[in-house]
Order: C-alpha cells, then structure tokens, then sequence
C-alpha cells in the first residue's frame, strides 16, 4: 500500500465536490477526471523486459549465503603474490601498514571494546561479520586504480589470503563457493539491528 | 558610447564584469545572457575535504535551500562521467517482470517533487578546533528539491513480490556502491531522483538518476543507480557491515542505522565572523530524519538557560527548517548553542549523553551532540573545542 492512495482518494472527492462546495457551474459544463493512469493502479507499460544475458551481465552481488558466487576457488598462498602486486601499495606489506585501510589483525581476541579504544582498527578479523563481503568488495571495487580487473581466480585468492591472514583459515584452506559461507566470523555476534523507531 | 565599449570589453569568456561601477546609474549595465551567474562579491565555494567529499559553506548561506553547486558531496569512487543517453536502471529479483528503464521512461512516469535535506551518516569535526567554520564542522548536510518517480509506482511496474522484504540499490560509480533498503521504505516515501532545484541533478548528487530515501543516511541514497535487485533478506554489503555501523558503549555495534537523528547548528554568528554590540540575529539550521523539527532552543550562556527561537515558515518534513533567534549582546563574553526537538519529542543530545552512549572508540556515524560558539568580549567568535573522549 503506497502513501500516494488514500492523497489520492482526498483529490478524487475533493475534485468530485469541488463544484458543489464552492457553488461553481454544473460539473457537466467543465468536467474534471482523475488520471484514469493513476487510479486504476495497473502497470502502466513503460520501460521494456530485460533478458536473462542483460541481468547476468550486472547481477554479480554476493550474499552471505553463498548465492552469487561464482565457480573457482582460490589459496592463501597464490593470494599472498596478488595482494604484495595488486594491494599493498595501499593496505601495507602485510595488511596491516596502511595507509588505506588496516585489513588484517586478529587481536583483540576477546571482546568487542572498540566502543571503548579509538586506537584499534576494523579489520577483517576483529570487525568484519560476513566472510562474503570480502570477496563481493574486492570484486566489486578494488583496486581503486583498476576496479574490475581482478579475475574471479584473483578474488578468491585474495579473499583466502585476507581470511588467513586474519588467522579466520588454516594456511592450506581452499575457498569456494560452498567453503567461503562457512567459515566463522568472531564479530558476527556483536552486530545487532537498529532498534530507534521510523 | 561608454555603454556600447564596456558590453564589447565584457563579452568574452568572463561576459560578466568583476568590477563594479562607481555610479551603476551613469552606465549602462551588461546586457542579458544565456547562463547567469553570482554577484562578482560573492564568492561561495564548498568546504574542502580531500578528493572523496566536500562540504556546504553554511557560514555563507541564507534560508533552507542549498544551491546545487554548493550541495555536499561524498563519494566512495570518484564521481564518474555518464552519457544519459547509454544510462539505464534495472530491476529484478523478486519481481513478477524484470524489467530495464531508460532515463526517458523514469520521466514518463508520474513525477513528485519533494524538498528534503540529505546529510552524510559522518557529518560532525570530533577534533574541532577553534577555527573551525559551520561548514568545516557539519557541512555534510545540505537541502534541495528533488523531483523524480516514486519507487512504489516503479515496484508496481515490474510486478514486485510482496515476499520481498529488502532490496538492493547499486551505483555505475567505480565503487558500483550497493546498500540493502528494507522494501518498506519503497512503499512509504522512496523515489528516484532526476531533477535537482529544477534542473538535472549535479554529477556529485547522481547524474543522471539517483535512490532517494528522505531522512537517511547520505551514502544509502545511492547516486548513479544502475540496479535494485528486490529480495527477502539484506546482501550484507561492506558499506553496511565494515563501514556505516557504530560501535556502543554496551560492547555491540549498530547496523542498517538509517535515519539520521535531530541536530540544529549555529550558523550565524560564526567563526569567522566577528559581532558588533547592540541587536543581533542568532540563526542556524534544523533538520531530523524522523520528520518535522518542532521546536530549536538557543543558548548565550553555554547552555545555562534555554530561549525559544522562531522557526521559518514553511516547516518541512525531513528538510533544514531555519531558526533564527533576535539578541541583544552587551559585550559580555558570551557561548551561543542550539539545541534541536523533533515531532517525536527527541531532544538533540549533549557531547556527554553521546559519548556515554557511543563511547570514545565509536566511529564517526551518526552523531549529532549540541556544538557551541564561543563570543569573546573583543566580538570574535570561535568554535568551542571540546575533547571526544
């Protein structure tokens, strides 16, 4: 149900009385209609279908279930040579220099004080609650000076390299599409939902 | 004569002379032109923030409105270069048709138009010092009037399945930036903008077609759309997870945080403006994601006592309503604050309500403490610098 109704039930009876109540013509001589577009509340028949190959071509989002990844899969160690090529130059040699943002690091291991310490970062390991969200944001975005030029095979590299680094996988973990939703995130359970009002 | 050579001198690349006239009534002004543009005195420029943002000088504006070129930006990808003719918006996922809208078709449809503020989720200098300006401070906030189609009346289109409790939003930007939108929103007020203060929105607002979300967070809005895909849970996307989420005191974070919280802020008397004793106007902007602002209280002494400002007709929902408060100073050192109410009776918080809700460590979204001015006895005004923490 959109807002837009009952407004528009008001401007139906308002249009409809409008006559009577300010003593004008006969609402034959000038008569007014709704939109007969708007009030039947059917498609209106704009835009065009798209095709299975026009949503494929954009449709490359990740959920934390899995769904959207893609075939492949990817080691920490064939990841460790992308990320010094490819990310270290913002992220650091290891992931943790910077200057961009501070990607791994698994203290504090206990807890969840950042509330508490304006000096620890958010990294993967302590922060992150979806191990997802790092192969759909690599894919998505990185690098800054080459977005889109990671191969599949690169993201999923990258993302067990980030995930071991993070001490999140064993150094001889494979990523896929059926292990990347399962591993365990330490931050997950430190999320909670909004609870003011809208 | 004269009139006939200062058009020829002033009708190159710069039409618009930068010199006034000691007497305007002894020579015969600058004839029309196609574009106009601001006074040569009037040097209004956004608040520089480093390549990703940029903020609204609200020192040096009146009235609600942001002018378009002065509106905030924030981008996560640099603001990206789109042919409106190749421009198109898809949706699907939970949708009976799946369908592809040209930006001509978004304007077939019936159109609304709206005045709504829209405020980045990170708009408050924590470590201010006393030369700050309002812009410098929170001019990540900023109000236009947006014109496009409701998002209800797209859902409609392509047939979306009352099962979809979220959607996706994703931008053509190098980030291709994508939020989760719980589907409610589109039902209640959501539209995709094309038009801004009556003409195409700005590149840095979302050319050619951007999300709408009155009252929520800037980066949920998300600019460029090229995609929703509807669906019956969120997609847990790093701008929702990694970044935008607020740690709290009580050891949690906050995510999916929309709707940006009440706030008002000072914006004449302002650093660097210096005050002359006698009659004053105190005057500020208001705003709140939950509506309308009901009531802006405005302090001399540091928040001692409370006076009731007048608000500017018309008081929008979800806009920057202006206050303004008359003052006569008599030289006295003085601290100017205001404090916003919002149609919920939610009161603007202070530094100290906030920080012991949030806590030190917090990052930077969502916080909107009361901010003062400090008025010493020489009329300088500076901002009053507290600690975060």
């Amino acid at each position: 149900m959109s807002r837009a109704q009952p407004a528009m039930l008001a401007a139906m009876l308002a249009a409809a009385f409008s006559g009577l109540l300010h003593g004008q013509a006969p609402a034959s001589s000038h008569p007014r209609k709704p939109s007969p577009a708007a009030a039947s509340g059917a498609p209106l028949g704009i835009g065009r279908s798209a095709t299975a190959t026009e949503i494929a071509a954009l449709d490359d989002d990740v959920m934390p279930d899995g769904t959207g990844l893609p075939p492949g899969s990817g080691t920490p160690s064939a990841g460790a040579a992308i990320f010094a090529a490819r990310c270290a130059g913002c992220h650091g040699k290891t992931g943790r220099e910077g200057p961009n943002d501070v990607l791994v690091g698994a203290e504090p291991r206990q807890g969840f004080p950042f509330s508490k310490d304006p000096s620890l970062p958010h990294t993967i390991g302590n922060y992150w609650p979806y191990a997802t969200t790092v192969f759909d944001y690599i894919r998505r975005a990185m690098p800054p000076d080459a977005p889109g030029s990671l191969s599949d095979a690169d993201v999923y590299n990258l993302t067990a390299f980030l995930l071991n680094a993070n001490e999140l996988i064993p150094g001889d973990a494979v990523i896929d599409a059926a292990s990347l939703p399962k591993v365990q995130m330490p931050a997950k359970s430190h999320f909670v939902p909004d609870t003011r009002k809208r | 004569m004269t009139a006939a050579g200062a058009v020829a001198a002033g009708s190159g690349a710069g039409a618009q002379s930068a010199r006034p006239s000691a007497d305007p009534t002894r020579v015969r002004g600058r004839a029309a032109s196609p574009v106009g543009q601001r006074a040569a005195g009037a040097k209004l420029q956004r608040v520089a923030r480093g390549a990703t943002a940029s903020g609204t000088p609200h020192q040096d504006l009146v009235g609600i409105i942001t002018p378009s070129d002065l509106h905030f930006e924030r981008h996560h990808g640099g603001v990206p270069e789109i042919d409106p003719a190749q421009y198109s918006l898809l949706i699907h996922g939970m949708v009976e048709r799946p369908m592809i809208f040209a930006l001509a078709d978004l304007k077939r449809f019936p159109s609304v138009s709206r005045i709504h503020f829209l405020e980045c989720s990170g708009n408050l200098g924590r470590t201010a010092g006393p030369q700050t300006t309002p812009g410098q401070l929170a001019g990540l906030t900023s109000t236009s009037e947006w014109t496009g189609v409701a998002l209800s009346t797209l859902f409609r289109e392509v047939g979306a399945n009352p099962k979809a409790t979220w959607f996706l939003a994703e931008g053509m930007d190098a980030a291709k930036l994508t939020r989760s939108i719980p589907a409610e929103k589109a039902y209640q007020d959501a539209f995709i903008a094309y038009g801004q203060n009556g003409e195409p929105i700005r590149p840095e607002q979302g050319y050619p077609a951007r999300l709408f979300l009155p009252g929520w967070e800037g980066n949920t809005n998300v600019k460029w759309l090229r995609r929703i895909e509807l669906s019956d849970k969120p997609f847990m996307t790093r701008e929702e997870t990694s970044k935008y989420t607020e740690p709290f005191a009580n050891g949690t974070a906050r995510m999916f945080s929309f709707a940006m919280d009440a706030r008002s802020l000072i914006t004449s008397p302002a650093y660097p403006k210096t005050v002359e004793r006698g009659w004053n106007e105190i005057s500020g902007i208001a705003w709140t994601g939950a509506g309308k602002i009901r009531q802006v209280d405005v302090s001399t002494d540091g928040g001692r006592t409370w006076n009731a400002a007048t608000l500017q007709e018309p008081v929008l929902s979800r806009a920057h309503t202006r206050f303004r408060y008359e003052w006569k100073w008599s030289g006295e050192p003085s601290i100017l604050m205001s404090r916003a109410i919002d149609e919920t009776g939610y009161m603007q918080p202070t530094r100290a309500e906030l920080l012991a809700q949030r806590g030190p460590g917090t990052a930077t979204y969502h916080l909107n403490p009361i901010t003062g001015w400090v008025l010493g006895s020489d009329g300088v005004v500076t901002f009053k610098e507290e600690a975060w923490g």
